[in-house]
């Protein structure tokens, strides 16, 4: 999910440092808006030596604490206070599906702390049994009625929370205005069938066979979860159909949107912000048949290896003027009324990270059933081979 | 070292990083393919020959796999054949030096980084812009086949040209000279002296860069944009995001078997073609 990495540009990097030379920005703020903070923390974990020495606040929880998350997702400058306050240093591991996640749970010996399962995987692992119920005592900044619950209820599975709310977001399609000779498009209909015509060659599809497969079905206005033989045959022949028009099957889908060689993709919330605020006609579309909204969270590993760092770094982003900066760096939304409070009205009414009312009534969560299914995996295997 | 024990305990070492290297991580492929899927992914014993009969499922793959291959093998040594027999007959000993660095300096950086770099010349805004400038509109490379044909070729071509070039560079140049004053035109003596003798450096190449062929994934993915779906590719995508690891185990399997066969046919081949005079080694 949320797949980008675009670094700093030279010029831009060079004007920031500027900022920070003259102290218009502070080192904090430099070191996030760079990203030198979080490859400085990707480095010092290479480096143990660079590791801080020693914990100075009370109660020691250890040196280090291990994050499994997703793509530009956090602010670094976070991280870097929390080891100030702690003496635990963050190693982050980035990954890009969440089938990943689980593959990687699975065979064993992760070596996470904390990591950020989607609204669907989570019944999944708790069957399996790869994560821990929370001890809510150690997470004093999650309450529980701060939070909206269809965003927050995904994370209690049979009546225990296994799991509190990080953001959440939807799952669109972006699209550059500046090629659809003045007819826009709002819906999946449009998406598909102009793939086809006036942008053939130029859209993008995630190499993820639950959007994929989620957002063909909406075509026809089956459910985005659907695993009915029937209507996977039907998706699967639009698939067929389309696919020689696709620029590509990649949910890698920002530089070549930013190239200029693809003009419409899949596309989540995140990277929607970030695409029109610097291409302003890139356009975020939620389909008006409807689509995903989703929900991530974070949860501990059965087993973690620091299990006290992962609650004390899962409490400290929860502090509601903590969460608030994150959500500044990344522009995902978030479910916590507490930290709503904390952001600017601008944000708040963004039509991108908030669209309107019967947009979202039409969304759907994605479900469990649909992330595991059999038959959706090798419906992706047929369409990617074809 | 006359007994037989001595001689197996020396042996020892060897067959036992074969054991743990080699033996032990095929044995499990084996032993998962005949399991079946747990519900969320995963393996539950059993044994069944499903993943096997499945396998015409990723037919495709296989058939894409089983194209490119060759072709890309093929390619790479029309191409690096030239450069070879230039770096080590016709070349000065500088300019020698000076290709032979160019070539390997590549491979100091990861192939993924290099193959990031294609992503962009194949892309809108390199060759295919170019062309644009001298008058050739609507060129489409980047992912589509041909952009994964140039960039297997781009990634493999040195390990097509160190075999060929050490098996030109070694053998007697006095060779050429005998066939000249004996009145052979030159391309009868490269048919009839410096081809032969180049086989052993040929079969190398071609077996190195087919055996890698057949296992690549990552050209395919980058530079096919997705499209281009390789057994690699389908191992990559089974084991990762639909957590089959019993039927990937199968086709893991089955394509093992496939090199073993396309492999030693070939070999059987090059040995009849080189008259079994010269030994076909790796390296």
């Amino acid at each position: 999910m949320k797949d980008d990495n675009k670094p700093i540009t030279r010029k831009q990097f060079i004007k920031q440092l500027r900022r920070y030379e003259k102290g218009s920005i502070s080192r904090r703020q430099f070191l996030g808006v760079t990203g030198l903070g979080m490859a400085t923390t990707v480095m010092a974990a290479a480096v143990p030596s660079l590791l801080p020495r020693k914990a100075w606040a009370a109660p020691n929880i250890g040196d280090r604490v291990v994050l499994a998350t997703w793509p530009n997702y956090h602010d670094p400058a976070n991280f870097e206070a929390f080891t100030q306050a702690t003496g635990a240093h963050v190693q982050v591991n980035v990954f890009g599906s969440n089938e990943e996640m689980l593959a990687k749970l699975q065979a064993g010996g992760s070596g996470w702390d904390v990591f950020v399962p989607t609204n669907y995987t989570i019944t999944t692992y708790v069957g399996e049994d790869l994560i821990e119920p929370l001890d809510l005592s150690q997470l004093p900044n999650f309450k529980a009625s701060a939070f909206e619950p269809r965003f927050s209820d995904a994370g209690t599975v049979n009546g225990k929370v296994y799991a509190v709310p990080k953001n959440w977001g939807t799952t669109g399609f972006v699209v550059n205005n500046k090629h659809n000779k003045g007819k826009r498009m709002t819906s999946w209909k449009d998406f598909w069938d102009r793939t086809k015509t006036d942008y053939s060659g130029r859209t993008m599809v995630h190499d993820y066979q639950l959007t994929t497969i989620g957002n063909a079905l909406k075509y026809f206005g089956y459910s985005f979860n659907s695993v009915d033989p029937k209507e996977l045959a039907d998706a699967e022949k639009l698939l067929l159909e389309v696919k020689p028009h696709l620029f590509a099957i990649n949910s890698d889908y920002q530089p070549p949107l930013r190239n200029g060689d693809a003009w419409m993709s899949m596309c989540w919330t995140g990277d929607g912000k970030q695409l029109n605020t610097d291409i302003p006609t890139m356009e975020y579309v939620l389909g008006v048949e409807g689509g995903e909204i989703w929900s991530d969270y974070y949860a501990v590993p059965r087993g973690a290896e620091h299990r006290e760092a992962g609650y004390a770094l899962i409490n400290f982003l929860l502090d509601p003027a903590i969460n608030a900066r994150e959500v500044m760096a990344h522009g995902y939304p978030v479910a916590d009324s507490r930290t709503n409070a904390l952001l600017p009205k601008a944000l708040l009414e963004d039509p991108i990270l908030y669209p309107a009312r019967e947009l979202l009534d039409a969304l759907e969560f994605g479900a469990a059933a649909t992330l595991t299914d059999p038959n959706r995996a090798e419906l992706l295997a047929r369409f990617k081979s074809a | 070292m006359k007994s037989g024990w001595a001689h197996r305990l020396l042996l020892l070492p060897a067959a036992l990083w074969l054991l743990v290297m080699l033996v032990l991580p095929l044995l499990v492929v084996f032993v998962f393919s005949f399991g079946e899927r747990a519900p969320a992914g995963g393996y539950i014993p059993a044994f069944s020959f499903d993943n096997y009969l499945n396998l015409p499922a990723r037919l495709t793959a296989f058939k894409n796999t089983l194209i490119l291959a060759p072709l890309g093998t093929l390619a790479a040594l029309l191409i690096a054949y030239p450069l070879a027999y230039y770096l080590a007959i016709k070349a000065s000993a500088k300019i020698r030096t000076t290709l032979l660095v160019m070539i390997i300096v590549p491979f100091w950086t990861s192939i993924l980084i290099r193959t990031y770099a294609w992503i962009y010349i194949l892309g809108g805004r390199g060759i295919p812009q170019l062309l644009e400038w001298i008058g050739i509109e609507g060129v489409r490379l980047i992912n589509t086949p041909y952009a994964v044909l140039i960039g297997i070729i781009y990634g493999y071509l040195p390990l097509m040209v160190f075999p060929i070039y050490v098996s030109l560079e070694k053998f007697d140049k006095r060779l050429l000279e005998a066939s000249e004053d004996l009145g052979a035109p030159p391309l009868k003596t490269f048919r009839d002296v410096t081809l032969p003798l180049s086989i052993p450096g040929i079969a190398t190449g071609c077996m190195l860069v087919f055996i890698l062929l057949m296992g690549e994934f990552l050209i395919p993915a980058l530079l096919g944009g997705g499209k281009v779906f390789f057994v690699g590719n389908a191992l990559v995508d089974l084991f990762l995001q639909s957590r089959n690891w019993t039927y990937g185990s199968a086709v893991a399997a089955a394509l093992v078997i496939i090199m073993l066969v396309t492999v030693s046919i070939y070999m059987k081949l090059i040995m009849r073609g080189a008259g079994q005079r010269e030994d076909v080694s790796l390296i």
